[in-house]
């Protein structure tokens, strides 16, 4: 008996992500969700610029690409046309709280009836490991080669919190895949998220904290442990919104 | 009906649902027109916080299967252009409107046509074609954007209605159709992938062979589009010895021009490219000819005039005469037809034979 099944919708095509990515992690427990709530055919994805870029190769539900950061417009477009079915957006931390923070923050404060699945792995992972909006302070990157200063290049933000500030958000958690409990954690929150979208509550984001060894120039080990060491200090795992209908 | 009301109304009788739009001068009639007609027949008007966002999500609504509709000036169809970019390499059917005005920069909020080599040569990224169709009446802004939708489903491409502020808050009578609006069957929409194959919607190709395969496979589509969307109107042009240019309100002003020429015994005639892209050329080819000399006239430095002299290929001379942001008046084309007319007379009685 297959303890582990791949979930149908995830399509037979073998990552492209590199040894000890989270995203294919992630990929994975929103595939998983979505066979559970049994909407594998009523889902409308939408897939970032960033590594996840090719995911409609890989999640098996219909999927449409964005631009960089347009994500949360792209999938307000397809929200409006066919309210009844489940819209979620998959998007970076560059994608998300950089070049598309306008979007992202619309959406969520019109209380879009989408769900965003936000990967921060605190760096731009596609591009060759430059800075992002949610770079640690004295994380060095490429384009902070001497360690991002507060000075100079400002503060990581909090997306999370952020948006929790806002009315139309319905559901905002932030959660980690860097060992098995956060991992069942995690899908939790994305359930969550992809239910408080069917009773029409608003938007939902779930943050979901993420390992890039490439770009942070760690073994996928040495990579959990800063996670956990460095990221998560800073950004404290939990729910910032939680309404009653899906406690 | 004014113009920029006109294009909501023809919009939402050729099926159009779903408007996202941003607010600029000259063009919010419409947006706020959508904003009032557009629940009444179950559809959606939504003022997004940018037109960036605006037309991104017409490209969700448009890869989600409706007819859908943004409409902007000069400094928002900017913003808009990644989205554009996006939606002819996707494949995508939406119709998008440019009311000018003048620019570079904030330029001013009189109309303008100093945008068309973005609207015909691309203003996004890559090698892609718009349709472009230019109005010069607020009943051919009805009969254009009737068809605009149409062709946009056909191509699966974006087409442009390229409008300008004068043509925006004129008023005209007009018939609106009242017949149903064509549906095409739209098989590749990511509308949920219910008892069929799931359908994706990207523009990414992550070999170099791959995307000149798919750039392969457009330009059969920009060429069949060349072939068979060609527009023009002509007048007085059985004879014209001297052929004006104009398109959309400069062709309105233009063709009074030519009536006066034609009363003083001046030969002249008006060419009126109605789609800009594809670019009439066959119709400049037939008239040179004919013709001693061009005149094209824009609202702009001088766009347009580089195909027509690509059209007219040296047989006979082209003139330009502009005005930035200004309307120009009958008497000064008037004027520029009488100097042309005797320049021609002074070279013919001369040199000219060569
Ligand atoms: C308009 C635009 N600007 C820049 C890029 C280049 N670009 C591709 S991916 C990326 C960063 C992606 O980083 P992130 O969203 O954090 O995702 P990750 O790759 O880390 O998963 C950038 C800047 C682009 N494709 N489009
Ligand atoms: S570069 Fe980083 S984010 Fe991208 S696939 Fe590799 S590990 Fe993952």
């Amino acid at each position: 008996m297959a303890v582990f099944a791949r979930p149908k919708a995830l399509t037979e095509k073998p990552w492209h992500f590199c040894p000890g990515c989270s995203h294919g992690i992630i990929h994975t427990l929103v595939a998983e969700v979505i066979d559970e709530l049994n909407i594998r055919e009523t889902t409308v994805g939408v897939c970032p610029v960033g590594c996840a870029v090719v995911s409609h190769e890989y999640f098996n539900v219909d999927m449409q690409q964005a631009a960089h950061g347009r994500a949360p417009a792209v999938a307000t477009g397809i929200k409006r046309v066919l309210p009844e079915r489940t819209v979620f957006t998959y998007q970076g931390d560059g994608d998300l709280a950089s070049i598309g923070t306008a979007e992202i923050i619309h959406a969520a404060a019109r209380g879009e009836k989408i769900t965003t699945i936000f990967v921060n792995n605190a760096i731009y992972g596609m591009t060759g490991g430059q800075m992002a909006p949610t770079t640690l302070l004295g994380q060095v990157t490429t384009t902070s080669p001497f360690g991002r200063r507060q000075d100079t290049q400002g503060y990581p933000i909090r997306v999370a919190e952020m948006l929790a500030t806002l009315e139309g958000v319905a559901y905002v958690a932030r959660v980690s895949v860097h060992n098995p409990k956060e991992i069942n954690r995690a899908k939790k929150a994305i359930r969550r998220a992809f239910e408080c979208q069917q009773k029409g509550l608003g938007f939902s984001l779930v943050e979901v904290l993420a390992c890039c060894p490439t770009n942070w120039g760690l073994s996928p080990k040495e990579s959990i442990n800063w996670l956990v060491e460095n990221m998560i200090p800073y950004y404290p795992l939990g729910e910032y919104r939680l309404p009653k209908e899906v406690q | 009906m004014k113009g920029n009301e006109a294009i909501g109304e023809a919009a939402i009788r050729a099926g159009c649902r779903y408007f996202f739009g941003y607010p600029i001068t000259p063009q919010s009639e419409l947006p706020e027109y959508m904003a009032r007609r557009l629940p009444a027949v179950g559809g959606v008007f939504l003022q997004a916080e940018s037109e960036i966002a605006a037309i991104n999500m017409v490209y969700g609504a448009a890869g989600a299967g409706a007819r859908v509709m943004t409409s902007s000036s000069s400094p928002g169809i900017s913003l808009k252009q990644e989205g554009i970019s996006y939606l002819a390499g996707a494949e995508l059917p939406a119709v998008i409107v440019n009311v000018m005005r003048g620019g570079p920069g904030l330029g001013s909020i009189q109309p303008g046509q100093s945008d068309y080599f973005q609207a015909t040569k691309g203003g996004g990224h890559g090698d892609y074609r718009l349709i472009v169709l230019a109005p010069a009446s607020v009943q051919e802004i009805i009969d254009l954007t009737w068809e605009a939708f149409a062709l946009a489903d056909q191509y699966r491409n974006p087409v442009m209605i390229l409008s300008d502020g004068m043509l925006g808050q004129m008023m005209e009578p007009v018939v609106l159709p009242t017949q149903e609006p064509p549906v095409l069957p739209k098989p590749w929409a990511t509308t949920g992938a219910v008892n069929r194959e799931r359908n994706e919607i990207f523009s990414f190709f992550m070999q170099g062979e791959q995307l000149e395969e798919h750039n392969r496979r457009l330009e059969q589509k920009w060429q069949a589009m060349v072939e068979r969307e060609k527009r023009v109107a002509e007048f007085f042009m059985e004879d014209a010895e001297i052929v004006v240019v104009a398109y959309g309100t400069t062709a309105r002003i233009a063709r009074r021009a030519v009536r006066q020429a034609r009363q003083v015994g001046i030969k002249a005639g008006l060419l009126r490219p109605i789609s800009l892209w594809p670019f009439p050329d066959e119709a400049f080819q037939r008239a040179a000819r004919k013709a001693r000399v061009f005149l094209s006239v824009e609202m702009s430095l001088g766009q347009m005039v580089e195909d027509v002299r690509l059209a007219v290929n040296g047989q006979v001379p082209v003139h330009f005469y502009g005005r930035v942001s200004v309307v120009p008046s009958p008497d000064e084309i008037f004027a520029m037809i009488c100097q042309l007319a005797d320049e021609e007379v002074a070279v013919n009685g001369s040199v000219r034979s060569a």
